[in-house]
């Protein structure tokens, strides 16, 4: 049995100006010690999926929906909020995009992590700086007692986001949720926070979910990818397979817009037309139809499920009614 | 630090000085000075007390031996021609000299007498705001839009724009009279104080809520509180700990302004409720053109007002790291 | 000709069209803007209904038929008010003013002739002079608002003159003049000032004779002289965020005058957050006057203040009898009018200046 397995998950925010669907019928499935990547960009749904799982949706005006989500044998759905409190940052914890603002400026770094400790595992103050120290030092971070007593604005943002995993990690929690980890970090950086990631995984046996706008980071790192549009789960697949074959047209246009060391640097470098939908006023059909290339009318009318991409070996699904011909066409070009 | 500390300190002396100088040459420029309406005194009574405010010495005297910090008549320091039994004494001693008024009193008898009924009071009246204000404006910021922060603002809003003395007239109708709870004036216990104390908070007990109220809402939509439920923290930890300090950072600054507030509120509190305070002999003063009193009452406010707002400046810069003194 | 229209392609739309569309899309002016967010904020907008409907009642007190604010009546005690429909009102009304400018007696002469010596009943119950709480009202707001405008408009010169310097000259000057402003923000000022007032009380009779100054301008003069700080500093932030702003720097590139960006940019600009803090510091001086007023320090009989009708009231507060009227509607007037102005500035500011939005 997986870890996490969320089914049919929606959220919703009812608005003065109408309710907006911000995700809609999300359904996945994440094993122990696996990375999961999620890919989409800004406004697909991503990140409002995984503040369902940690049951962080603001409400109001966020409603959420599911048939279950459960983790570790227990539906999150049917739990207080008293034992869903307990759940985060012990069992479930997660890392945000910006480390510069995301941890309090008022408090010591020691105070922001030892309080972690305190409240999952009941530790005196004491107990739990020698252990803070510790997952300092094993995310990297040189005289890691000293660095107790510091402030963030005191430390550089790399340092910050190694912070703000070792806090995430300090319960070594079954599953991580890393919210655009390298997003706000120099490149030099980034490549460092994420084999530290991969490092950590392999040593704790922690299962990630990797959200993620950057493709070049999943691929780094993940090891299965899913792909969200609007709201929506639109292909699921290991990585290698993506990568070499992406047939859902969002997903080779998102493939196609990253620049590559081999490719010719004068050609211009593809974008997607368009703008992303208005989640208040979804087309019917696939929403992606819109600025699809490969659009027909049956597009743009009915439901669009995850379907499995017949002649393929590897366990992977797309939502789109051209799949085959899509897969057919690449696949004999190679 | 010490920089920061020298600076303020030299401009608190500038300003000081200043305030001292024109109000000593205003008072000494007063018409007839201010014994006008003594007008039945006989020569001999005149020049007597002309001579015990050495009126009759040159003004630039007169202004050196105000304020000081030697003493200029006959019990000076020796080179300057007194005997050595009272070497200092003029403001910058800490010696505003005699009342002008109150015959047999110095001004310091004076302030030492009211001082400690006057700060008593203040501390009551910055503690009903602050406990007040705070709860108020947190409650309101964390049920935001509902009834309880509608008529929470609502009194804010009312308590901002009434008069404080309009606030005590009903206070003492309600609870002295219609309700006898508290006595209707005069000094010396609890109960005394209360009703003035909430009297004199009130306005500021109302700005504080609202500051709160703004500070909370905009700190707890911050991302770090978002981690801060992430990490699973209970609802209190995460708003007394993680909201609380940044959400109060407004009103630690308004700190400053709320005293020199306080103390010009208590001008008309202590004269309703007839305590005899450092503020009423100051109105006093000035109806009675005691002008050292006044004088007086005003460098010792000034000081007080000043070194508050140095130590409001200090406790911010303890409260946020990120600020540093010398980034002033 | 040619190589022009295929420069500039318009889509195969006609220069007219484009014109026109451009002219419907062109954004609202900031006081039309602004005009329509107050009108959607309900209780700034009848706040200012109501402080309009005020200033008019205060404005015809001369014209109004109510009995005459200090004629006194030989009474013991103070009477309560009376209902409107036991008594609507009577014939006892006597002119009797301290001395009134020559409009406002042109007004009462007229009111004489309308009326007659008919005057309304002291629906809000007389003092312990026997003088009718309710004409008190509304003559003494003619002298609160007076004394709040003018001090008012004292201040936004000073400030305003102040701030725009600083700002404009940049550097040290405006390090030096902000850091005065900041020193004179920590000292109680209102003690300087009543000590200032009780030496200018001793010159009272020469500053009038000589200069034609009277108690009263001094009395504005002095408060408006201490609430410019505010204003002062706001008008300097808001002019050295637009000096640097992109849009000043647009209209230099583009050619714009020195007296151009100075009157068509930056004034306007400025102007709406003056206007809001005018708003908030109306009541403000309001408070003060009544402050002073109180301690005696302020307007002086005959003249009725609002702050003079206040000590009345709590003077006549005492344990064996509660005349509750002389409470309760003049505090019910300035509680109502401060509070109206306060919420109008709120009102106000969230309208003109959308930045501070919900930030109370």
């Amino acid at each position: 049995m997986a870890l996490l397995d969320v089914q049919n998950l929606s959220v919703r925010f009812d608005t003065q100006d109408g309710s907006v669907r911000a995700v809609d019928g999300v359904s996945f499935q994440l094993e122990e010690g696996e990375t999961l990547g999620l890919v989409g960009e800004s406004g697909s749904g991503k990140s409002v999926t995984n503040l369902a799982l940690m049951g962080l949706v603001p409400a109001p005006p966020g409603v959420v929906q599911a048939d279950h989500i459960n983790f570790a044998g227990r539906d999150l759905l049917t739990l207080t909020a008293e034992e869903l409190r307990q759940l985060r940052g012990n069992e479930i914890s997660m890392i945000f995009q910006d480390p510069m603002t995301s941890l309090n400026p008022l408090l010591t770094v020691g105070r922001q992590l030892s309080e972690v400790l305190e409240i999952h595992q009941g530790l005196s103050r004491r107990e739990a700086d020698r252990l803070c120290a510790a997952g300092l030092a094993d995310v990297g971070i040189p005289e890691p007692e000293t660095r107790l007593a510091a402030y963030p604005h005191e430390l550089s943002g790399g340092m910050r986001q190694r912070v703000m995993i070792a806090m995430a990690l300090l319960c070594k929690p079954r599953v991580l949720i890393a919210d655009e980890p390298t997003t706000a970090l120099d490149v030099t950086i980034q490549a460092q926070i994420l084999e530290l990631m991969t490092d950590l995984r392999e040593r704790h046996g922690t299962a990630i979910i990797l959200i993620t706008h950057d493709l070049g980071v999943v691929a780094g790192c993940a090891d299965r990818v899913h792909v969200m549009y609007a709201g929506r789960l639109v292909e699921t697949a290991p990585t290698a397979p993506l990568f070499s074959l992406p047939v859902h047209p969002y997903t080779r246009g998102l493939l196609a817009s990253v620049p590559t060391l081999t490719g010719d640097p004068t050609s211009a470098l593809s974008s997607i037309e368009g703008q992303p939908p208005d989640l208040a006023n979804l087309p019917a059909g696939c929403a992606f139809a819109p600025r699809c290339d490969y659009a027909e009318t049956r597009c743009r009318s009915g439901p669009m499920p995850l379907e499995a991409i017949p002649g393929e070996s590897a366990p992977r699904t797309v939502a789109c009614l051209l799949a085959t011909e899509i897969a057919a066409a690449s696949g004999g070009a190679r | 630090m010490t920089r920061f500390l020298l600076r303020r300190f030299m401009w608190f002396a500038i300003t000081l000085f200043t305030v001292v100088t024109i109000s000593f040459f205003l008072m000494r420029s007063v018409r007839g000075g201010p014994f006008d309406t003594d007008r039945a005194l006989n020569e001999a009574v005149r020049i007597n007390i002309e001579a015990r405010y050495h009126l009759d010495w040159p003004l630039w005297k007169q202004y050196a031996h105000y304020v000081g910090p030697f003493n200029l008549d006959r019990h000076g320091p020796e080179f300057l021609g007194g005997d050595g039994s009272d070497l200092f004494g003029g403001v910058l001693t800490g010696d505003f000299g005699p009342s002008f008024r109150y015959r047999d009193y110095t001004v310091n008898d004076i302030i030492a007498q009211s001082l400690p009924i006057s700060a008593l009071l203040g501390t009551v009246a910055m503690m009903w705001a602050l406990a007040l204000g705070i709860t108020t404006g947190m409650l309101s910021a964390l049920r935001r839009g509902s009834g309880l922060d509608i008529s929470l603002r609502l009194a804010a809003t009312g308590g901002i724009a009434l008069p404080n003395f309009v606030i005590a007239g009903f206070l003492v109708i309600l609870f002295v009279f219609l309700v006898p709870l508290f006595p209707v004036a005069g000094w010396g216990s609890l109960r005394h104080m209360l009703l003035p104390g909430f009297a004199l908070g009130a306005p500021f007990a109302a700005y504080i809520s609202r500051l709160t109220r703004t500070g909370m809402l905009e700190t707890l939509s911050q991302d770090h509180i978002r981690t801060a439920w992430a990490k699973g923290l209970t609802p209190r930890l995460v708003i007394m700990r993680h909201a609380l300090k940044g959400g109060i950072l407004p009103v630690v600054s308004y700190l400053g302004p709320a005293t020199a507030g306080i103390l010009t509120g208590s001008l008309v509190i202590e004269k309703i409720f007839y305590i005899p305070g450092t503020g009423s002999h100051f109105v006093n003063s000035a109806l009675n053109r005691d002008y050292t009193l006044s004088m007086g009452v005003t460098i010792l406010f000034t000081v007080l007002v000043y070194s508050l707002n140095l130590v409001v400046d200090l406790a911010y810069t303890l409260l946020d790291p990120r600020i540093k003194l010398e980034d002033e | 000709m040619r190589a022009n229209n295929e420069r500039w392609d318009l889509a195969g739309r006609d220069m007219e069209a484009l014109l026109a569309e451009a002219a419907a899309l062109q954004g609202e002016s900031l006081w039309q803007d602004a005009r329509r967010r107050l009108r959607r904020n309900r209780t700034a907008w009848w706040s200012l209904l109501f402080l309009l409907a005020f200033g008019l009642l205060s404005l015809c007190a001369p014209l109004l038929p109510i009995p005459s604010p200090v004629a006194l009546d030989l009474q013991t005690e103070p009477m309560p008010p009376i209902a409107p429909w036991t008594e609507f009102g009577n014939h006892n009304y006597t002119r009797e003013y301290w001395e009134l400018s020559a409009i406002d007696s042109a007004a009462v002469d007229l009111r004489a002739a309308i009326f007659d010596d008919w005057q309304t009943g002291s629906w809000m119950g007389r003092d312990s002079k026997g003088r009718d709480i309710l004409s008190r009202i509304v003559w003494g707001s003619r002298t609160s608002i007076i004394v709040a405008l003018i001090a008012t408009l004292c201040s936004l010169a000073i400030g305003v003159t102040y701030g725009a310097f600083s700002g404009l000259s940049g550097g040290r000057i405006d390090n030096l003049m902000m850091r005065i402003v900041d020193v004179l923000y920590s000292v109680p000022f209102i003690f300087v000032v009543i000590f200032l007032i009780t030496i200018v009380n001793e010159y009272r009779t020469e500053l009038e004779d000589n200069w034609g100054i009277g108690r009263e301008t001094v009395f504005y003069l002095v408060i408006g002289a201490i609430y410019w700080l505010t204003m002062a500093r706001v008008v300097r932030g808001q002019v050295l965020s637009l000096k640097n702003s992109e849009f000043i720097e647009a209209a230099r590139v583009l050619g714009a005058s020195t007296r151009r960006i100075l009157f068509v940019h930056l004034v306007p600009n400025v102007l709406s957050i003056v206007i809001v803090y005018l708003t908030l510091t109306i009541p403000a001086v309001m408070l003060f006057e009544a402050f002073l007023s109180f301690l005696g320090l302020g307007i002086e009989p005959p003249k009725v203040s609002w702050g003079l009708l206040a000590v009345d009231g709590t003077e006549a507060i005492n344990p064996l009898r509660i005349f509750w009227w002389l409470v309760v509607f003049p505090a019910a007037a300035m509680g109502s009018v401060l509070l109206a102005l306060n919420i109008l500035g709120d009102g106000l500011r969230d309208a003109l200046d959308p930045k501070l939005r919900g930030k109370d």
